[in-house]
């Protein structure tokens, strides 16, 4: 495995050349660009750079149902935004469509500030997008490793699949993740919850990821090895990866969380960093759609009086 | 783009020499079953074989007294030899039936469209190529064989574009085939049937002289396929080593290799048991300028002398030996070249993928579409290959040639333990499935049962063999 030096994204970034975004940029800057993006980049621009990502009006519908309206949310190196809305807010769509999965019927998708087409999902993991799924999208009749490499499988000299190789670095990963799996010859089907998470994961973290969406990764978890992913993502954060957190959990959000979006009915209701708010008023904008002075209000943000 | 490193202060460094731990209260078998690694699945399919060959062997023994190993007429050379023959188009196709029902498609097409390839060939060969070119052209051959193939994977295709993209279940698009296609071979053949083929073609077909191996060259190849059976444990084990994964005891490798190799060995010792035909010695004998020597008549034997102005069997005389015959051998070539796609590449890695889970292959980045058409197109190919088999050993296409096949190909699939929930199947038990379903078949023709009984008994054979698998499953699980 050749391992890379670590945080090498953080210190390209600030030699993005400028002339090579610049003609899109000032186009949107007038024109497509919402209050909230506007908004959110003189508070937090100054001192971050450029966005690892940034999603701008992305909407998405299905037979005539809205499920992403015009939401625009972005994510620097290095933190962690938490996502978090009721079901069927749209945040595991708006997520889709950056991980490939949905292709969105209108929007932008910038990652370094240069536009980039993701039409499926493997456009996304060239871009450096990995994904770990609620469903954890495992092909439950083959093993660890097969899934762990699917899609880039190693191969041999001859071009064959090299299982032994692809064992070997899942046997180190797993390690990593989960020092207690044994069962790398068994199809993932016979696995625990826990076990199955550990290996979508696994596959995640494993390939050179830069943006890292993790929907509801602890759903299927024990508290301990809800408290590992959480060292985790601190892990991750620290090397400078940007991480999309979407989580039911509020303490979740709240202890690994830099900034939250709360989304209702496909809008972004708004931003804030997570010291900027209360456990409450995070309630208040989940339900009500009501947004707090710590917070930037997007377009889905109730009117006053309401 | 940076590679993820853990930081190894917080987590400890891995040890990837994880053993499994030996459990101290396992019986004999299933230690036998962990160390030498061997399905147990494929070993009660191969046990219900040799349990059908056992019953029919005694059976026909009982009607009437032959030299089979359990005094009947089945478990002699000659049969044995014919059932591989007779079993090879089935196996070829159930090769590729078993990823598209891996990858939870089907194609019921197959008999129909072998039907259509071997007359649509036919008619070029017969009626285009040979006028053209001259009976006999080297040429003739060569293009039967690339247009059968040819044919073969681009009707295949067609299937899967159809499911593929244009969204139709494959139920549907190869329902419309088995009905379209057996008609458009009518309407080819004009009803009539085609012949006869070219010579060369001919010897696909096992039936001539020119398509068997002989003793000689059938021993080099089971040699070859004794040496490679050993290479590969031993590399198998060296891989491991390399990577300090659990090992086999050396007494499982050791006891691998003698099972293969004692397999090997037994088939090419009982193809090499059979004598050719006495019409075709008689003919080699005359072709070669032999004395046919002159002995006494022996109903038994397999040689053949003269006796007087009469050829005649005979235990001592002029006799030779067929060894593997061409089908059997293009059959047991695809088998190794299929299992080799289905495990070896990433080609069949993505089959079984999204068989398990369609959405998963998907979001892992698989083109699944454009999967779909090329297992399509693999099965037309071996579909074609089953046609030059088929048409070559009737020496002749009809559009009558493929029909039901596709019935026989899925349920020698079924029986080989390929599940219709997609995502499990093995190509070695697909053919083994073939194997027992024709062994049923020729077997009960052997005894002269009606035609009408064998379809009970295949059918019911079919049922009860997906029973017994799903009870072998869940309890397993």
């Amino acid at each position: 495995m050749a391992q890379v030096a670590k945080s090498s994204t953080r210190k390209s970034t600030p030699v993005r050349i400028v002339g090579k975004t610049k003609p899109v940029k000032a186009a949107d800057l007038k024109t497509h660009e919402s209050p909230a993006a506007v908004a959110g980049r003189h508070s937090f621009a100054p001192t971050r750079g450029t966005p690892l990502i940034e999603m701008r009006n992305i909407s998405i519908a299905f037979g005539g149902i809205k499920a992403v309206d015009h939401a625009s949310i972005d994510l620097f190196p290095g933190e962690v935004v938490g996502l978090l809305g009721h079901n069927g807010a749209g945040k595991s769509t708006l997520i889709k469509v950056l991980s490939g999965a949905y292709l969105r019927d209108a929007g932008q998708i910038f990652v370094d500030g240069k536009e980039i087409t993701i039409a499926n999902p493997r456009d996304a993991k060239a871009q450096g997008i990995e994904t770990i799924y609620q469903t954890l999208a495992l092909a439950d009749n083959v093993d660890a490793a097969a899934n762990l490499y699917l899609g880039r499988e190693l191969k041999t000299r001859l071009g064959t699949l090299d299982d032994a190789a692809m064992e070997s670095e899942t046997r180190k990963v797993m390690f990593r993740l989960n020092p207690n799996f044994r069962r790398f010859k068994e199809p993932v089907s016979k696995l625990s919850g826990g076990q199955r998470q550990s290996v979508a994961i696994a596959r995640a973290i494993h390939f050179n990821a830069r943006i890292l969406i993790m929907d509801e990764p602890t759903a299927a978890l024990g508290p301990q090895e809800t408290a590992q992913v959480g060292a985790l993502i601190k892990q991750l954060k620290a090397e400078g990866i940007g991480i999309f957190l979407i989580s039911h959990d509020l303490h979740d959000v709240f202890d690994l969380a830099d900034r939250l979006v709360v989304m209702k009915n496909g809008k972004v209701v708004g931003t804030a960093n997570t010291k900027d708010v209360t456990h409450d008023e995070v309630l208040g904008m989940i339900i009500a759609g009501k947004c707090p002075k710590g917070a930037i209000p997007g377009p889905g943000a109730t009117r006053d009086g309401v | 783009m940076p590679r993820i490193k853990f930081s190894e202060a917080t987590l400890s460094t891995p040890s990837p020499a994880s053993q499994t731990p030996a459990l101290e209260h396992e019986s004999v078998v299933t230690k036998f079953f962990r160390a030498t690694e061997i399905d147990a699945r494929m070993l009660g399919m191969i046990a219900a074989l040799l349990l059908v060959w056992a019953i029919f062997d005694v059976w026909s023994g009982i009607i009437s007294h032959d030299d089979g190993l359990l005094g009947g007429a089945f478990l002699t050379p000659r049969n044995l030899w014919t059932l591989l023959v007779q079993t090879s188009s089935i196996a070829v196709m159930s090769t590729g039936m078993v990823l598209l029902i891996v990858m939870r498609q089907i194609d019921l097409s197959v008999g129909s469209m072998l039907s259509l390839i071997a007359v649509g060939t036919a008619v070029l060969q017969v009626y285009q190529l040979a006028p053209a070119l001259g009976v006999g052209h080297p040429a003739i051959w060569v293009l039967g064989v690339a247009a059968c193939l040819a044919l073969g994977t681009l009707i295949g295709a067609f299937n899967g574009f159809l499911v593929a993209y244009a969204k139709i279940p494959a139920f549907i698009v190869t329902l419309g085939g088995l009905i379209a296609y057996s008609g458009i071979a009518f309407l080819l053949a004009k009803g009539e049937t085609v012949a006869p083929m070219d010579q060369t073609f001919e010897v696909f077909g096992g039936g001539i002289q020119a398509s068997w191996l002989g003793p000689f060259w059938s021993w080099i190849l089971a040699a070859a396929a004794c040496c490679t059976i050993a290479y590969a444990v031993v590399n198998g084990r060296r891989q491991r080593i390399r990577f300090n994964f659990p090992l086999r005891p050396v007494w499982a490798e050791a006891f691998l290799i003698a099972i293969g190799s004692f397999a090997v060995l037994g088939t090419t010792w009982v193809m090499n048991s059979y004598p050719w035909p006495q019409g075709v010695m008689e003919d080699y004998a005359k072709t070669h300028n032999l004395v046919i020597p002159a002995g006494v008549e022996n109903r038994d034997g397999s040689a053949i002398c003269m006796a007087g102005e009469q050829v005649v069997h005979c235990l001592n005389g002029l006799m030779h030996y067929t060894g593997f015959s061409l089908p059997a051998l293009i059959a047991i070539g695809v088998c190794l070249g299929m299992t080799f796609i289905a495990t070896r590449t990433s080609f069949g890695r993505y089959v079984y993928a999204t068989g398990g889970n369609p959405e998963a292959a998907e979001l892992a980045g698989i083109n699944t579409k454009w999967l779909t058409v090329k297992v399509f197109a693999l099965m037309g190919f071996l579909v074609g290959v089953s046609s030059i088999i088929s048409s070559a050993r009737l020496n002749a296409a009809t559009n009558a040639l493929g029909q039901t096949n596709e019935l026989y190909v899925i349920a020698a699939t079924v029986i080989g333990g390929t599940s219709l929930a997609g995502g499990v199947g093995t190509i070695y038990g697909a053919m083994i499935g073939a194997l027992v379903m024709q062994s049923i078949v020729s077997g009960m023709s052997l005894l002269n049962l009606p035609a009408a009984s064998q379809n009970m008994v295949v059918g019911g054979v079919l049922v009860l063999a997906v029973y017994l698998d799903q009870q072998y499953r869940r309890r397993l699980k």
